[in-house]
């Protein structure tokens, strides 16, 4: 038990975002970081692997982006917000990364909540 | 002395930007949030503070994690609006007030916060989506803001009891300004919402409602809290709460509750409280 976190209470289906998962994920979240303009995010999209190329991404990572695999990226050290810049150039906005993240399709995760005209 | 004249915490989330862009306040989805607003509005535009200290974080607009301050402030005149990853919002720049930031800053850090002082901030949904809810941009931002950017996504986070104690030295930084100076201090962020894993989605709409009585109260019960409890019992983004405290700190012990509003339509619980000080 550190003074705030507790490592033996783990949370589940949960990832906190601490030190090490940073460091761990650091060339996919500076991917992330990147998307912050029409130009960049027009690159990403036209030509993944030459953009990808740029931030020093392991070959492991870059597997992650091309198989859209976003519970991976979180599990590997992506911040939920730096992923999800990534994720809505694909077309994931964040209850579709969310959807995908609990294993279900968006329209399943709708149903689950409370007013989904609120999106 | 300058003078404190109210607290507001509200939650800060993303798709209320969105449905402001759009026109939707008045919609069956929206009017339960947007109209709760209305008297809020209302009341900020009546004791017109000079400035309002606005408390949120960044959510990868401005800061990353190369270099990531614990507590920022902004220092400058105004602050434009970024582009989060999504385009930039068609909001007009926040106007700052530099000489007031200076203050508070030499004065947090002479009273042991070693705050990051930023001369350059772009502002994102975490302090947009509270501006459009609590003040009308039109023809222009209706008074001057005080960004404050707390970590709240790399742990090791600021602790609550960390965070109320700011909220007291804002406090003392304003009680020693200029004469008939009037503050507005926002907590954002929260309520209960969980984005990151399998357990997405995760709202406890009765933690929420529990969060914002003992706001009301003496708050002990938040001050002392962990970030393991925050996150188990209101999930991982939850944890943004702790900014509240830096609100709730920077008021009398006694305070009188004027508006209070809480709707959980989707995947975060959207929570409205405003105070004043007890006299």
């Amino acid at each position: 038990m550190t003074n705030q976190l507790d490592p033996d209470r783990k949370i589940e289906g949960s990832y906190i975002f601490t030190g090490p998962m940073s460091q761990k994920g650091y060339a996919l979240n500076k991917l992330g970081a990147s998307l912050m303009s029409d130009e960049a995010r027009a690159a990403f999209k036209k030509d993944e692997e030459s953009y990808m190329a740029q931030f020093g991404l392991s070959e492991e990572q870059k597997q992650l982006i091309r198989d859209r695999n976003w519970i991976g990226c979180v599990q590997g050290g992506s911040n939920i917000y730096f992923l999800y810049k990534i994720t809505t150039v694909f077309g994931d906005s964040l209850y579709k990364l969310g959807a995908k993240q609990a294993g279900m399709t968006y329209e399943e995760f709708l149903k689950t909540r409370n007013v989904s005209g609120a999106t | 002395m300058g003078k404190i004249v109210a607290g507001i915490g509200t939650s800060h989330v993303p798709s209320i930007g969105v449905a402001y862009d759009k026109g939707e306040q008045k919609t069956d989805a929206w009017s339960p949030l947007f109209s709760a607003y209305e008297p809020v509005q209302e009341w900020l535009a009546e004791i017109k503070p000079d400035v309002a200290i606005i408390a949120y974080n960044d959510h990868g607009c401005d800061f990353f994690f190369d270099k990531y301050p614990t507590f920022a402030i902004g220092a400058a005149d105004e602050y434009p609006i970024g582009d989060e990853g999504f385009g930039k919002r068609p909001l007009p720049p926040v106007p700052g007030d530099s000489t007031f930031s200076w203050h508070l800053c030499e004065q947090l850090i002479y009273n042991e916060f070693d705050i990051t002082v930023c001369q350059e901030l772009k502002m994102e949904h975490g302090f947009l989506v509270p501006m459009n809810l609590c003040f009308d941009k039109e023809p222009n931002w209706p008074i001057k803001y005080v960004p404050l950017a707390v970590n709240v996504i790399q742990h090791p986070l600021p602790t609550a009891a960390r965070c109320y104690k700011l909220g007291k030295a804002i406090r003392n930084a304003v009680e020693i300004y200029d004469d008939d100076f009037t503050v507005a201090i926002f907590g954002t962020g929260g309520m209960s919402h969980q984005l990151s894993g399998e357990r997405f989605g995760y709202l406890n709409s009765e933690f929420d409602e529990w969060f914002l009585d003992q706001l009301e109260g003496d708050a002990d019960a938040l001050i002392n809290m962990t970030h393991q409890e925050l996150m188990e019992r209101a999930g991982i983004e939850a944890v943004e709460l702790i900014m509240w405290l830096i609100m709730r700190g920077a008021m009398s012990e006694k305070v009188n509750r004027l508006h209070r509003n809480y709707y959980g339509p989707m995947t975060t619980g959207m929570g409205l409280i405003t105070m004043e000080d007890a006299i």
